[in-house]
């Protein structure tokens, strides 16, 4: 059947099983919305195309297929930038469309043009210009294919107006070749071996699981794995969820604001495995001192990976689920008491603390337990970024992959309460709790709007201490208390749900807490909870920046 | 060390762009570049020498794989490559000392390729050793203008064996006719793309 360049993309989108896109409008992008305006598939209007890119990553996160969106050439496509550097970064699948201006005016500054394919050059798994019509099938299957295969990541297509009136025969592909694009299948069975050679004679080993794990649906095969060989497991934080953490074998997060017992297991270790993980710096902290008893064994998708920051002693290219199904058939349990009997002892004397007074004023901690203590498991939770981050990634009690939304890699600011708008899209008719903080809110508040419009049942809990926490915090411990530009007052937090249709809520007593928690629960559309919290605590423990992890500070409380 | 990577990619536009993008985001460095269509028209080669500890150029070998317009990746061991480079020198020669640029240029087998009333333009093709050792002995006589290719490379046996990259990208069945054949020595580097390039600056100094 004939069609047009328009209406080809949109065929192609839904064949590949889209239902919802996120987008915004504009000149450029034009004939493809025409195309939508009776298609069978849903666009949501955001108020901002960021927020529509942290939007359909959060849906590629959340359900591993890549999230959509669309914006139009010049201002529209800049505007995606930051999102679609936050996903590639977490390597989280996504099909970015942007419309661009006529083909043949590409080069010559016309009205809203930009060189997107330039920019988005280094922040993309690949990107494409659309040239002919007849080419538009061919690309939207690759870049679907290419976003969600191997290790996932964004991928662009810029879409000329010209094309997309353009008219041709349509026909979709059945099948995808890529001559430079073959992501790995099976792994290598002796490089499997030669790993459970290694785990099998180590006394203290520890997993190390990343976003890789959940990436892949690993979660079952990784818990088989963890208890067969009785091996205990530490996660990134974007790999919170992989493994229950309310499970004896869990020693919950590693890294700069990870626990005490996970930091020092890691230290400790004689055998490191990572799984799906990157060796990040906040991960390792000072990587010459990262875990140097151990020996490394590193289980990835990605070759460039591997060695990249901390060299490896073994490693197994392929995909996490069917690595750790291998090796959990070829491992027997491992006889290590004295070791879990060191964690246990760690985890008793160096728990993660805070206090929460009857008449003091709100931590974040008591706040982030009340909520999660309250919540179904397998309840999505989105962060902003900062000390609430952290605290949440302590505090939440994780127990299901792809429950943890969160910018870790770039660490965007504006990410999370979008993302709680896609994450609802995602998962229709379930709660999703965005922690945020009363810095980070305000980047992409204007979202509020497009919560309210679609009756979603996103639940916004501020945690507002009027300053930028984190940053305060590294001016207390780093800068002499110098607080440069750290205080930051907000609005009326409940005057401007109110103002946007939703319901506001606030506390700044304990006994209030539980209240308007089970109050926002019970309402039906988007709340946004208000915390007035104290205004000068410290996220702990702590390894400050380019200290060894042995160094870790834990704090007063 | 000094390694020369051969890297096959799709001749389309833009994968320059990202090659060399590649190496400047991940801040490893170029000594030189050279792209050319080879035997199959929709594929191009590029021949980069690039400086850096094994680890690094493991990491460049590895960041070039995951690139999807990248079809394939050789490090070229020394034992194991032919290299040549093309230069074209200008000379600024008074009329006395022509005959003794003509026989620098005949003991290197170079080749004049223009002469006028104050200039002389000479060829050069060798290997980059070659290449150096001639342009510092016509310096004396007044080098105006040197243009390089960037080393060209081959291997001196077939391709498949020498596969040097850890993930395995394994040539197309379809499209292209190239994939396992051995590459032509006819190819000719078309553009040039020198970035920090050793001879840029003795080329500096040679205008001095």
């Amino acid at each position: 059947m004939k069609m047009t360049g328009a209406q080809i993309l949109v065929e192609c989108i839904k064949k590949e099983g889209v239902d919802v896109i996120f987008g915004y409008p504009g000149g450029a992008i034009l004939p493809v919305f025409d195309a939508l305006y009776d298609a069978d598939i849903k666009l949501v209007l955001v108020r901002h195309e960021q927020g529509a890119s942290h939007m359909a990553d959060a849906v590629g996160r959340t359900t591993g297929k890549p999230g959509v969106v669309m914006a139009t050439s010049g201002p529209g496509a800049t505007n995606l930038v930051t999102g679609i550097a936050t996903a590639f970064m977490d390597s989280a699948p996504m099909v970015a469309i942007t419309g661009q201006v006529r083909s043949y005016l590409i080069g010559n500054d016309a009205f809203q043009e930009a060189d997107v394919i330039g920019i988005t050059r280094p922040i993309t798994k690949h990107n494409y210009l659309i040239k002919d019509v007849k080419d538009i099938a061919r690309i939207t299957k690759e870049a679907f294919y290419i976003a969600k295969t191997g290790r996932p990541g964004p991928v662009l297509i810029d879409f000329p107006i010209d094309i997309s009136q353009h008219v041709a025969e349509f026909e979709y592909p059945k099948k995808v070749s890529i001559r430079g694009y073959n992501p790995p299948k099976a792994a290598n069975p002796q490089n499997v071996d030669a790993a459970i050679e290694i785990i099998q004679k180590s006394k203290k080993p520890v997993l190390y699981v990343g976003h890789g794990a959940i990436i892949s649906n690993a979660a079952k095969e990784l818990y088989n794995f963890a208890k067969k060989s009785n091996i205990p497991v530490t996660t990134t934080l974007l790999g919170l969820g992989a493994y229950p953490e309310d499970d004896t074998l869990s020693l919950k997060m590693l890294g700069m604001h990870g626990t005490y017992y996970a930091n020092h297991a890691v230290q400790e270790s004689d055998c490191l495995i990572a799984v799906g993980a990157r060796f990040d710096d906040r991960v390792t902290g000072k990587v010459s001192e990262f875990a140097t008893k151990a020996k490394k064994i590193h289980l990835d998708i990605d070759p460039s990976s591997v060695s990249k920051n901390v060299e490896v002693d073994c490693y197994v290219i392929g995909d996490a689920k069917q690595i750790l199904s291998e090796m959990t058939k070829k491992i027997k349990k491992l006889k290590i008491n004295p070791w879990h009997k060191q964690l246990n002892e760690w985890k008793t004397k160096h728990p993660l603390k805070y206090t929460q007074g009857e008449k003091e004023q709100l931590k974040s901690q008591y706040v982030i337990e009340e909520i999660t203590k309250r919540c179904d498991r397998g309840t999505v939770v989105t962060t902003e970024v900062g000390q609430h981050q952290m605290w949440t990634a302590q505090f939440w009690n994780y127990t299901k992959p792809r429950t943890n939304v969160t910018s870790g890699g770039l660490g965007t600011m504006g990410f999370g309460f979008p993302a709680a708008i896609g994450a609802a899209f995602a998962k229709p008719g379930k709660d999703v709790w965005c922690i945020a903080g009363d810095g980070s809110i305000q980047m992409n508040i204007q979202e509020l709007a497009t919560a309210v419009d679609h009756e979603l049942p996103v639940k916004i809990a501020i945690l507002d201490n009027n300053y930028l926490g984190m940053v305060r915090q590294w001016q207390e411990i780093f800068y002499d208390k110098r607080y440069s530009y750290s205080y930051i007052p907000g609005p009326d937090y409940v005057k401007l749900a109110e103002s946007y249709g939703a319901l506001g809520l606030r506390a700044t007593k304990k006994h209030e807490v539980p209240e308007i928690i089970k109050q926002a629960q019970e309402y039906k559309g988007p709340v946004i909870l208000h915390f007035k919290v104290q205004q000068e605590d410290n996220v702990y423990p702590m390894v400050p920046a380019g200290k060894s992890n042995s160094e870790m500070i834990e704090g007063m409380a | 060390m000094r390694h020369v990577i051969s890297v096959l990619v799709e001749n389309h536009f833009g994968v320059l762009a990202s090659v060399s993008g590649l190496f400047s985001a991940r801040g490893f460095n170029i000594d030189s570049l050279a792209v050319g269509e080879t035997e199959d028209p929709s594929v191009s080669r590029m021949t980069i020498v690039a400086r850096g500890d094994d680890r690094v150029l493991d990491q460049v070998v590895k960041q070039l794989n995951r690139l999807v317009d990248v079809i394939k990746v050789f490090d070229l061991p020394e034992q194991d490559r032919i290299t040549r480079e093309l230069v074209i020198a200008k000379l600024k020669v008074p009329a006395s000392l022509r005959s003794e640029v003509i026989q620098v240029v005949n003991t290197f087998r170079a080749k004049i390729v223009d002469v006028n009333a104050r200039l002389v333009t000479v060829e050069i093709t060798g290997t980059e050793g070659k290449v150096d050792a001639m342009l510092e002995l016509l310096e004396p006589y007044g080098l105006v203008e040197v243009v390089r290719t960037g080393l060209l490379a081959i291997s001196r046996n077939s391709d498949i064996e020498k596969t040097s990259n850890s993930k395995l990208k394994k040539a197309p069945k379809a499209k292209s006719k190239t994939s396992k054949k051995k590459v032509v020595k006819k190819k000719t580097a078309k553009k040039t793309v020198k970035k920090k390039s050793k001879a840029k600056k003795k080329v500096a100094k040679a205008k001095k």
